[in-house]
């Protein structure tokens, strides 16, 4: 279970929740409304008050990467600073996931990140932040460079995950329609608190 | 030998060359004619006031008298290595990353070189103290501060990555490592390309200095090799401190990146 509790940062808070094992929360908000630094706080990437816990762990009770590879935040937009996809990944990665992502296969591991389009790079930064095997998932708008059939997909194996790991999962996003169908909850960031939606 | 006597006259020849360029400078409206005639004067007043205080302190032979200026000259050093930085850490850590690794580079580095290679009698003597710490200082200090520059421009330019590979659970070393390796790169090549043409291409100034002044060209060329290798090692070593030093602020103790404790 993730636990975030009088959690502030800059003007923003103190915001309680918590996300069970194997349940996805989903959060929307105008943007500019703090959804962003709202994730970047529980992964522990800006300075900020109040506790999160993982599981019952304190945020504050490990290396601040210990936390960030088991509190894994995807970013709305991926970075990649090697040439080619494969560094990107960790040793005896799950080639499966590549095929349920809409790719060919393994062999994008060989692809020039140049040559990567938007679409491709988040769907592959989704794949980059599962093979780690986090134990949170923090999304940030994962779907935003999709069209709906890469965005079914990105979706499809979030949910995996969350249910065979029994993870939990916090979806930062505009589109509510999309956060009805993929969490179990919604809560709506506004004014800087969060508030029931 | 001796060196022929230069008089204020035919420096003042030397000058008119300078006071030249200025018109040329003025009438081209490049806008450097000012620094140009300031920077000619102020060498001209600091070198005859260092010569003043050089004479006092060859006749002193007091090593106090020679540490005072060691700490002079490495201050002022320290102070310049932050004054070139495009980002600067606030505080004192700025100066006092600058100020370390310049003591690391020149003055622990000079001091082996004179106690333990030169061996004067004394070891301290200013004759050799003063003009070896004052070669590594000027030499070291761009180099040091070209690293520092290049790896804070650097983490600054490209903090998404970095903080994206935070974001997969890696240290604030393990995020930098690529952008420090090529700030130490940066700050080595010069050193690196400057030793390879020694000799060849350019005859460094304190060979020529002791060439004009009479020494035997073999002794010379001697000194000049180890200024060169004690130029390297300080130049490597205080880069080596100034990266690591200022890689570990650009992080705080959860391995955020810190660029707050940066200023433009």
């Amino acid at each position: 279970m993730l636990q975030v509790k009088e959690l502030s940062f800059l003007d923003w808070g103190p915001l309680s929740f918590s996300v069970d094992c194997g349940e996805c929360l989903g959060i929307s908000g105008e943007s500019g409304s703090g959804k962003s630094l709202l994730l970047r706080a529980i992964a522990d990437l800006d300075v900020h008050g109040g506790t999160v816990l993982l599981d019952g762990e304190n945020c504050n009770d490990h290396p601040g990467a210990t936390w960030r590879g088991r509190v894994a935040m995807l970013a709305s937009e991926s970075r990649w600073w090697f040439d080619s996809v494969r560094p990107h990944f960790p040793e005896g990665v799950d080639e499966s996931v590549f095929g349920k992502l809409g790719f060919p296969g393994v062999e994008v591991m060989d692809w020039e990140v140049p040559r990567l389009s938007a679409g491709e790079k988040q769907r592959l930064a989704l794949a980059r932040l599962l093979a780690l095997s986090p134990r949170a998932l923090l999304l940030d708008e994962p779907t935003a460079n999709l069209d709906a059939r890469s965005a079914g997909l990105v979706e499809e194996v979030v949910a995996i995950y969350r249910e065979k790991r029994k993870v939990p999962v916090l979806w930062v996003g505009h589109n509510e329609e999309q956060l009805e169908r993929v969490a179990n909850g919604l809560l709506r960031m506004q004014d800087k608190q969060l508030a029931k939606a | 030998m001796t060196t022929m006597e230069l008089e204020s006259w035919e420096l003042a020849l030397a000058g008119v060359l300078v006071v030249g360029l200025a018109a040329c400078t003025l009438s081209a409206k490049l806008g450097v004619t000012r620094s140009l005639l300031i920077a000619a004067v102020r060498m001209v007043v600091q070198l005859s006031l260092i010569g003043l205080v050089l004479k006092k302190l060859f006749e002193a032979d007091n090593p106090w008298g020679v540490g005072v200026i060691a700490l002079v000259m490495l201050l002022v050093a320290g102070r310049e290595v932050s004054a070139r930085q495009k980002y600067r850490l606030r505080g004192m850590w700025g100066y006092g990353i600058g100020t370390g690794a310049m003591f690391v580079s020149s003055f622990a580095v000079s001091i082996f070189g004179l106690a333990a290679i030169v061996r004067a009698d004394p070891w301290w003597d200013p004759r050799y103290a003063i003009p070896v710490l004052g070669m590594l200082l000027g030499n070291t200090m761009t180099g040091v501060a070209l690293s520092i520059d290049r790896l804070t421009a650097s983490v600054w330019q490209s903090r998404e990555t970095v903080e994206a590979r935070l974001m997969l659970g890696e240290t604030g070393s393990e995020a930098v490592s690529d952008l420090a390796r090529d700030a130490l790169r940066s700050g080595l090549i010069p050193v690196i390309n400057s030793m390879a043409v020694a000799g060849v291409v350019s005859l460094p100034g304190m060979m020529t200095g002791q060439i004009l002044a009479g020494n035997p060209p073999g002794e010379a060329v001697r000194y000049q090799i180890l200024i060169w290798l004690l130029i390297a090692a300080g130049c490597g070593f205080g880069m080596l401190i100034a990266v690591r030093m200022t890689a570990g602020r650009l992080f705080d103790e959860r391995d955020r990146l810190r660029l707050d404790r940066f200023r433009r």
